[in-house]
């Protein structure tokens, strides 16, 4: 067990829109240097609980601390790198373009930059479509700019929201790869899915089912607990359809 | 260094965009010359008429492009004034010259004042003989039909270059904010450590330095290539012109917060663009009831229009468009925090 103070503390959070409340009474903890998956089908409030954890939203009640400061602040925004369910491109522009601007947002000068670019881009597997425009790029492509950007300025947390949708079996393989060697050099990740084999990857997960948190665990001991084959069983299992 | 960053992607952006490029660019220029045909029209030749004395002007008058009737008895002139054959009447009593105008077209009364003038001119720096000379005194101009209406279609120009530059920044800065939020990259933008205010001076900057190059290029078009008519300074037409963009910019990233797509960005033209442009002294106010014209008052199209007005037509200086240059700022800074605090719908902090 990791005994450091967790990276993300989510305490008691609720969230409305409107009347119609989204997230209810979720809590979890995310530790340092792992990987936590928020899995859950679509609509169950996943994208929501992630804006939550950078600040871009706040929440109803309930607090979120992220590396020991209570959400939302500024300063904390440059501690994560955060790639959002849409590809937020310029598409008018090229890869470099894209990142050159995002890497001057987050204050990188001009060598660390470009060694930066060239770093993420080969980490996604795009060096060589750096000077494409993004109008150009395949949804697979643009999801793997979209990474390369949130991993940029080389931040302590990663938030990623649907990361690896579009993107083909062999380079979810080794973008899984990456995401697991910046893992050993720290930095703590945490993912959302709705796929329930790419779940199993995780350190540890959230299930999370019309807004309510269902089981938080390793996925080892989610299956063990309900005695579940399958991750897809054992969220059934939660989510109270028995099989 | 962040505002920076945002000024160079917009940069980049309309690099790459030609088409929006072309509409910022081209497409004014497009309207204004179509603007300068069906109003202006070719050099107009105005067709004036001399009596007695003022017969000596012909020569001089012929030289700047006027045709030349003479009339020996002032009764036949003024028929044929009447009857439009004629676009002036010009006599010389005690020294004097006196100018009757036609007056229904005001093109044709520009014509012939500039006529008079340049002949006037002409005389003064070449100091002939002492009978011509006495010309140049203030001729007495009266209108042979009311004209002081028809001034409002002299207005047309500078007003025009005031509500293009203003129209299509509007749009397409609110159509850039507005896709800016709609692709996402909004929200991206605000998941980084950039500060509200950064965003909209970012934006300020990016298309700041476009519409200089916009507001050179329409007010040397206008004046060089169209001939609007100019009396005053350069720079100030490009302050002018440069502020109106400023506020178009601000006021349509501000309300593009509220429009879900680009069509709707569009349905503000009817509604933010055209009441303007009718209450902004291109008609004349004075018949409008009392609330009309105070709307009028509360829009940034009405003072820079005056101020276009002031200083093309009117060749007035900065004590005549001070105010207008501090109201079309202040408006520029209303707009830009209240686009700030609009932001605060996306991100709080
Ligand atoms: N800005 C919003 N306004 C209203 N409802 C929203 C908003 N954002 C999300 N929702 C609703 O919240 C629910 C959860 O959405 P989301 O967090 O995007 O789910 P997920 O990411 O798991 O697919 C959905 O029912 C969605 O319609
Ligand atoms: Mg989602």
């Amino acid at each position: 067990m990791n005994q450091e103070a967790p990276v993300i503390t989510v305490s008691h959070i609720r969230k409305a829109f409107g009347s119609k409340v989204v997230l209810e009474d979720i809590s979890l903890k995310v530790r340092k240097a792992e990987t936590f998956g928020l899995l859950g089908p679509s609509g169950s409030g996943k994208t929501t609980l992630v804006r939550l954890l950078t600040g871009i939203d706040e929440a109803d009640s309930g607090e979120v601390h992220v590396l020991g400061v209570k959400v939302p602040k500024l300063s904390l925004l440059s501690q994560i790198g955060y790639m959002a369910q849409s590809d937020a491109l310029y598409s008018e522009l090229s890869a470099k373009d894209n990142l050159e601007f995002f890497a001057s947002l987050y204050g990188l000068r001009k060598e660390q930059r470009n060694k930066r670019i060239k770093e993420v881009m080969e980490i996604v597997n795009l060096e060589e479509h750096l000077r494409k425009k993004v109008n150009q790029y395949s949804g697979g492509m643009k999801r793997r700019l979209s990474l390369a950007i949130a991993l940029l300025h080389e931040p302590p947390l990663l938030i990623l929201d649907e990361p690896t949708v579009g993107i083909d079996p062999v380079l979810r393989m080794s973008i899984w790869r990456e995401l697991k060697a910046l893992n050993k050099r720290g930095t703590t990740i945490v993912l959302t899915t709705h796929v329930m084999d790419e779940a199993e990857k995780c350190d540890r997960l959230g299930m999370i089912r019309e807004g309510r948190l269902l089981a938080e665990d390793t996925p080892a001991n989610l299956l063990q607990a309900t005695g579940s084959s399958s991750i897809e069983e054992a969220f059934l299992y939660y989510g109270g359809v028995r099989s | 260094m962040r505002i920076g960053a945002l000024t160079l992607r917009i940069l980049r952006q309309f690099i790459h965009d030609k088409r929006t490029m072309a509409l910022m660019f081209v497409a004014p220029l497009l309207v204004l010359s179509l603007m300068s045909l069906v109003f202006g029209g070719e050099t107009y030749k105005p067709n004036i008429g001399l009596t007695g004395q003022a017969a000596v002007l012909s020569k001089a008058l012929t030289k700047h492009d006027a045709q030349i009737v003479k009339y020996s008895a002032e009764e036949e002139g003024t028929l044929a004034l009447k009857n439009g054959e004629i676009d002036a009447l010009i006599s010389i009593s005690g020294g004097t010259p006196k100018v009757i105008l036609e007056g229904s077209n005001p093109t044709a009364n520009r014509a012939v004042m500039q006529a008079l003038e340049q002949a006037a001119r002409d005389q003064q720096i070449s100091g002939q003989a002492q009978a011509q000379a006495r010309v140049s005194i203030q001729p007495q101009v009266s209108y042979l039909y009311g004209s002081a209406d028809m001034k409002t279609i002299d207005r047309f120009g500078p007003i025009m270059i005031g509500v293009f530059v203003f129209f299509f920044v509007f749009l397409i800065a609110g159509v850039s904010f507005l896709r800016e939020r709609t692709t996402g990259t909004l929200e991206r933008l605000l998941a980084t450590p950039l500060k509200r205010w950064e965003i909209v001076i970012g934006y300020v900057c990016g298309f700041g330095i476009f519409t200089v190059f916009q507001a050179l290029l329409i007010s040397w078009f206008s004046i060089q290539v169209l001939g609007i008519m100019m009396a005053g300074s350069f720079g100030y037409v490009m302050l002018i012109t440069l502020l109106l963009s400023m506020t178009a910019l601000t006021l349509g990233t501000l309300l593009s917060a509220y429009a879900g797509n680009e069509l709707q960005m569009i349905q503000f033209i009817p509604l933010v663009i055209v009441p303007q442009i009718f209450l902004c002294g291109l008609f004349p106010l004075d018949t409008l009831p009392l609330w009309l014209q105070r709307v009028g008052y509360a829009t940034p199209l009405y003072y820079g229009a005056e101020a276009m007005t002031n200083i093309m037509i009117r060749g007035k200086g900065w004590n005549a468009v001070a105010t207008d240059v501090y109201l079309l700022i202040t408006f520029s800074l209303v707009f830009m925090v209240l686009n700030v605090l609009a932001l605060r719908k996306h991100r709080k902090m």
